[in-house]
């Protein structure tokens, strides 16, 4: 009864989550463009998608996907070889033990019509089932809380999929070893099947029972006569031993039956087993009710996402399933860190303390946005600054045991961000290289839109650069930008300039310009000076700062050996610092 | 066997796959072993406009996983091998840099000594093998073609760090590229930056930089132009294709990436030189490829190998 209800109950939970995770693939919007898509035509596009994929030759490679990526996991294994023991001992284990044990009385008994699970290789399997999932868990707490692995984060999502799995398979171990030494289950069992009477007998085979097979008798205790035991085996053997196989192989729970043997007796009267029957029922009720809910929601979105990524390979998607196959892979996301592991800019992490960096942790922030949750500016700004902190090496996308192509959702929630965010100064490095070579594949709004705002966004803090005519003193004004020039200790050099002015002769960017002022604002020689004079805002707001090629033309001819490139580059580096501060300062602490 | 720590970086492996095979085939058959670190990150290029703490980090933890293997590091691209060298340049000079740097990479069991060399493709081409070796491999070489090199700002500047060549009036690149049979041609832009550092940052400018090399290029005569370095290929490649498009011009200036240009002379499959890959066409190079009768003078053709030899010597 209770069995059945809570199955009910958990099932009509999961179902209707189920329902409401997928529909939630057609109505987060994310990406270019994405807004635009009805939740209807994304629907009627997928379902065209699909249709259109399985009946054509593409059906083969969605096959092979499914057996090396789906069931056998070779982008794990690629990845790392104990991870892959890990991964397939849990899913592997659990599986067998869902199919086997749990739904034994629809699958099992219809393969082998004379399934008993006291029978083995029933009672083993099921015990080496539930040890491969112990082994995974062992090695996947191991992993994340024992080996400190840098820039491999855990969240409560995390502990919590380990735990509900630990918990059943803890449950079911213990179940079977209460049950192993509780009298009242032998003493049920001997009434059920032996058809004995005889006390003698009885006590016979009671006394075989407690020397082979640890049942924890109140009546009985070692040592017994020989010739008891020999009678008990005898009636072991003609009694039990056809529907009862030697406890011992069902060894994870003949195992754990010895350690709690000395409490055999008051597990039996506290009635242990019937609680543990209770615990295991309802773990695998709560984890499967909470399945869409927790990351293991992954067994179905991480299998759709390396399908559909295995047909997609290079072609290109249309916009309406695009942002429903971004959407979808929020939830394939495991959280398992390979990529931020792997990620081209990981060291970007230890110097500047935005999460978001890391792309396993970015996918949080990205599913909040995709959601349509209220976020702070903070907030946004982190999310900003993660996703264009990005060198688009794709990496991420390669080595995802998923198959999410991460960077291209990367590279929409960058574009979607910058066109409605916050003024980013990370577009004015080399990073942007990739964004300027895609503009032409892309529907942009306003491509320039983001490089305006971020010269706008610095030119702001430069209220000198505004004001030409303001008489300026010759003691240096900003003793701290001189100081700050001393990243290393390159940037020192700017000092030696006696302004004679090679730096600007030989640059090729100045060289472009009939006007060069116009267009640059101070030149390499007079942003040294200004250097020299402290003047940060002049520095700072000049063009010829954010257009300097960092060819080194005017560091290897100056006469002075002004490291005038390095210069240049510590500059950048403070400007994008102090904006980025300011900016934050001003958007509170949340 | 020579064998280094082939950094590939991140441009490569993403958009420039015609690079890496094209490289891996010819240092194959030049019989120059390679390991692909998997755990190398971005050379730092990119991030030394941001930050400069995030650029050295980045850079000093490839050089350590290098040294942690004891392997000089081979580098593809022009901005790799500058960042590589800035960072291990800073890390022998500033020694409390390097116990900074070295306090974070020691947290994932890692630190940097300075005992391995970062050398381009290209220096390991004409130092390591040397310009002899890559003859006796060449199966055919080039009749008439007219080749502009371009060298790369990062690999020649700062010379007092990356000590490449001869800064001013370097020859190490114009020899290995007269070695497959075609003349490196003398132009007045040929140090001149490609312009790619500022593309997605000021396109304007940035194609007004590249218009100019490869006008320039064309005006003395080239056919192509030669690079070995992804930034400068792709702007070459891809963002010339952008400014034929976009400006009226019609003069294109197609780019082959050396190791192409190397392999097609050395007989390597089509295929793994990736040359339909390139955005604008250069399968018309293989008609300057000499026809395998012509290779049957054999006595003319070793004649023309020596005065050729006596010509680039001079010029070195």
């Amino acid at each position: 009864m209770f069995l059945k209800v809570s199955l009910y109950i958990s099932l009509v939970i999961f179902l209707l989550a189920l329902i409401y995770k997928v529909a939630s693939w057609f109505r987060y919007r994310i990406g270019i463009g994405a807004e635009k898509i009805s939740t209807s035509t994304r629907v009627f596009s997928a379902v065209k998608g699909i249709l259109s994929t399985i009946f054509s030759a593409k059906i083969l490679t969605l096959l092979k996907v499914f057996v090396l990526d789906v069931l056998l996991q070779f982008r794990i294994l690629r990845e790392n070889f104990l991870r892959w023991v890990m991964h397939i001992f849990i899913y592997g284990g659990f599986m067998l033990l869902l199919l086997m044990h749990a739904l034994d009385k629809t699958i099992t008994v219809a393969l082998w019509k004379d399934y008993i699970p006291t029978l083995n290789p029933f009672m083993f399997l099921r015990d080496l089932f539930g040890a491969m999932v112990i082994v995974g868990v062992i090695i996947a707490i191991f992993r994340r809380f024992i080996l400190k692995v840098p820039r491999l984060f855990s969240n409560a999502m995390d502990v919590y999929a380990i735990l509900i799995v630990a918990i059943i398979m803890l449950s079911g171990i213990f179940l079977e070893a209460t049950k192993m030494v509780a009298y009242s289950d032998y003493k049920r069992m001997a009434d059920e099947y032996s058809g004995l009477s005889d006390p003698e007998e009885l006590k016979s085979l009671e006394a075989y029972w407690v020397k082979e097979f640890g049942t924890i008798s109140p009546n009985l205790k070692e040592p017994f006569d020989e010739k008891i035991l020999a009678k008990g085996k005898e009636l072991h053997e003609s009694s039990c031993a056809g529907c009862h196989a030697r406890p011992q192989w069902a060894f994870t729970g003949y195992g754990a039956a010895k350690i709690i043997s000395p409490f055999g007796l008051g597990i039996d009267r506290a009635h242990l087993p019937r609680y543990l029957w209770y615990l295991h029922v309802l773990a695998c009720m709560i984890g499967l009710a909470y399945l869409p809910f927790s990351k293991m929601f992954h067994i179905f979105a991480s299998s759709i996402s390396l399908l559909a990524n295995g047909v997609i390979g290079k072609e290109k998607l249309a916009p309406a399933n695009r942002a429903t196959l971004q959407a979808m892979e929020l939830d394939a996301c495991t959280h398992c860190g390979t990529c931020s592991l792997r990620c081209s800019v990981m060291m970007a992490f230890e110097e500047i303390a935005n999460t978001n960096i890391l792309p396993s942790e970015k996918i949080a922030s990205v599913k909040a946005l995709a959601s349509g949750k209220e976020l702070s500016p903070r907030e946004l700004r982190h999310i900003q600054e993660g996703v264009t902190l990005c060198t688009n090496c794709y990496r991420c996308t390669v080595v995802c045991p998923a198959g999410i192509n991460l960077q291209d959702l990367w590279f929409h929630v960058r574009e979607t961000l910058l066109q409605k965010g916050y003024p980013e100064l990370l577009v004015l490095s080399p990073l942007s290289f990739y964004r300027g070579l895609m503009k032409e594949e892309t529907v942009w709004k306003d491509y320039e839109k983001p490089l305006i705002q971020a010269r706008e966004a610095i030119a702001a803090q430069c209220d000198l650069m505004k004001r030409k005519d303001k008489v300026l003193p010759l003691t240096p004004t900003n003793k701290t930008l001189q100081g700050g020039l001393n990243l290393s200790s390159q940037a020192k050099t700017f000092s030696a300039c006696f302004g004679c002015q090679t730096c600007t002769t030989v640059c090729p960017v100045v060289g472009n310009y009939k006007n060069p002022q116009e267009a640059l604002g101070l030149l390499p020689h007079q942003i040294m000076h200004a250097a020299g004079l402290g003047l940060r805002d002049l520095a700072f707001g000049s063009n010829m700062l954010w257009d300097c090629l960092t060819c080194y033309q005017c560091q290897e001819q100056c006469p002075q050996g002004v490291h005038v490139t390095d210069v240049l580059y510590e500059l950048k580096n403070l400007a994008v610092k102090q904006v980025r501060e300011k900016t934050l300062l001003s958007m509170g602490r949340k | 066997m020579m064998e280094f720590a082939l950094f590939l970086g991140c441009t490569i492996p993403a958009r420039l796959n015609q690079y890496e095979s094209s490289s891996r085939a010819v240092l194959k058959k030049l019989g120059v072993g390679w390991v692909d670190i998997r755990e190398f990150n971005c050379c730092g290029y990119p991030l030394r406009n941001i930050d400069f703490k995030v650029f050295i980090l980045s850079s000093a933890r490839n050089l350590a996983l290098a040294e942690k293997k004891h392997l000089n590091v081979m580098t593809l691209c022009k901005c790799c091998y500058g960042s590589l060298k800035k960072a291990d340049y800073l890390m022998k000079e500033n020694d409390s840099l390097k116990k900074e740097v070295n306090a974070t990479l020691e947290k994932e069991g890692l630190t940097y000594e300075g005992r391995i060399e970062v050398k381009h493709l290209l220096s390991v081409l004409h130092q390591e093998i040397g310009l002899e070796s890559i003859k006796e491999k060449m199966s055919t070489t080039f009749k008439g073609l007219r080749i502009a090199t371009h060298y790369g700002c990062h690999a020649l500047r700062p010379s007092q760090v990356v000590g490449f060549d001869n800064p001013v009036a370097p020859s190490l690149f114009d020899q290995l590229v007269e070695v497959t049979g075609a003349e490196s041609i003398e132009w007045p832009m040929k140090l001149e930056c490609c312009g790619a550092p500022l593309w997605g940052i000021n396109d304007k400018l940035s194609m007004d930089l590249t218009l100019k090399k490869l006008t320039d290029g064309k005006k003395s005569g080239a056919d192509y132009i030669c690079a070995a370095c992804p930034y400068c290929h792709i702007q070459f490649d891809q963002v010339q294709k952008m400014i034929l498009s976009q400006r009226d011009v019609n003069h294109p200036l197609p780019s082959i990436l050396y190791t192409q240009l190397l392999g097609l002379s050395m007989g390597i499959d089509k295929k793994a030189l990736g040359l339909d890959m390139n955005e604008i066409p250069i399968s018309g190079i293989e008609e300057l490829l000499k026809k395998e009768t012509e290779l049957a003078e054999e006595k003319e053709l070793a004649a023309q190998k020596e005065t050729k030899k006596e010509t680039a010597s001079t010029k070195g």
